[in-house]
């Protein structure tokens, strides 16, 4: 895959050059990734061993359902496809930047840079009316012999399974877990694409002052482009394990 | 080009004067991965209840491995983890595969505890015992 020709006999380990031909701060900046892989790894682990623990689990088909001025139409999976769809292409416009730097090309930066957060803001936007739209939903829950009307908290599941209740089915409470796990785990990617356009927002600033034609290189937007990556690979993860199966 | 030299550390710099070609494919060819994921998905969905848990399975692992695809174009093309020398790429992939066994270890062991569960000898009754609870007061009593 290597597109650097090599010649074969360089002694990367005699010291005087990096052994893995990488700057300090990009090796540091993946080892970070590398952990914070790590990190999401073990919440999402947790969430399959509590989900695989129980009889019954919310239907994600049924909890996802909803899109924007939609009003109540059945359209599993659309709106978390488009979150997707902005991720995915937030990410090429990031590597466009990372193009852009290589070519010392100040405008082109600027102006992939711009597009990758308006990107990550439309990817929050996204979330916050997803979130917004669980928590204060209606949803009949049948508990203690009495219907009463749920939202999805991390206190309060109302997906579990359903039984006949005067002829009508009715939603019980299911695991508790699941109200945890789901804005736990979204809302702990959520904030790492906050801290993203954080991040991106301060290369935006920097590039436009100038600092990294001072500098003679754009490294710095390539690590915030490993880090903005990152983000996007855990949410190709958390596409899967909450939405899809 | 080769105005980005970081460092003296760095002893070859990859070649970056490509076009942008090879970014827009890895676009094209991540969203045909999603938009066939998400089709596999609307045919979990179509077909809840009719498929066996075999089938069900089969496709989902199918979704898995169309996800870790996915990751692998993000991480070596978008993130240039393939530009990078064997060395540097060993020392991130190698410890990841910790994940096999982590995944495989604590899925079992919430399958172990689905089964105790739903022995007579589980310490806890299964969540869906609330259904012989007997209703107590007539549907729309509460409003």
């Amino acid at each position: 895959m290597s597109t650097t020709a090599i010649p074969a006999g360089t002694k990367w380990w005699n010291g005087g050059r990096s052994p893995f031909n990488v700057s300090y701060g990009k090796v540091m900046m993946w080892y970070f990734l590398m952990s914070d892989a790590f990190t999401f790894g073990a919440f999402l682990i947790s969430y399959g061993t509590i989900r695989f623990s129980v009889n019954h689990w919310a239907d994600p088909n049924h909890v996802f359902n909803a899109f924007p001025f939609a009003g109540h139409a059945n359209l599993p999976l659309a709106f978390v496809s488009l979150m997707t769809f902005i991720l995915i292409f937030s990410s090429v416009t990031m590597v466009l930047a990372v193009h852009e730097g290589h070519k010392m090309n100040r405008k082109g930066v600027e102006k992939y840079m711009l597009l990758t957060i308006l990107g990550g803001l439309a990817f929050l936007g996204c979330q916050a009316w997803e979130w917004t739209h669980l928590i204060t939903g209606d949803h009949a829950v049948l508990v203690n012999g009495q219907i009463e009307q749920w939202g999805t908290t991390v206190t309060k599941n109302p997906w579990g399974p359903e039984v006949m209740h005067n002829g009508v089915a009715v939603a019980t409470p299911g695991p508790i877990a699941f109200g945890g796990y789901f804005f736990g785990i979204t809302g702990f990617h959520g904030f790492h694409v906050f801290s993203g356009v954080v991040i991106n927002i301060v290369m935006y600033i920097k590039t436009k002052l100038g600092h990294f034609d001072d500098r003679g290189h754009y490294e710095m937007i390539e690590k915030a482009g490993l880090y903005w990556h990152f983000v996007d690979l855990v949410w190709v993860f958390v596409f899967l394990c909450f939405y899809l199966v | 080009m080769s105005a980005h030299e970081s460092s003296s550390e760095i002893t070859f710099h990859p070649d970056h004067s490509g076009g942008t070609g090879r970014i827009w494919r890895v676009f094209w060819v991540l969203s045909a991965l999603t938009i066939i994921e998400l089709a596999l998905g609307y045919f979990l969905y179509a077909k809840h209840g009719h498929l066996g848990y075999g089938a069900t399975l089969t496709t989902k692992i199918v979704i898995g491995i169309l996800t870790l695809a996915k990751a692998y174009y993000i991480v070596s093309v978008f993130m240039h983890l393939g530009d990078e020398i064997r060395n540097f790429m060993m020392t991130i992939v190698v410890p990841l595969v910790l994940f096999v066994w982590f995944i495989i270890a604590f899925l079992a062991d919430g399958n172990s505890w689905k089964n105790l569960r739903n022995t007579n000898g589980g310490s806890r009754k299964a969540p869906t015992e609330q259904q012989q609870q007997v209703p107590a007061i007539e549907k729309g009593a509460k409003d």
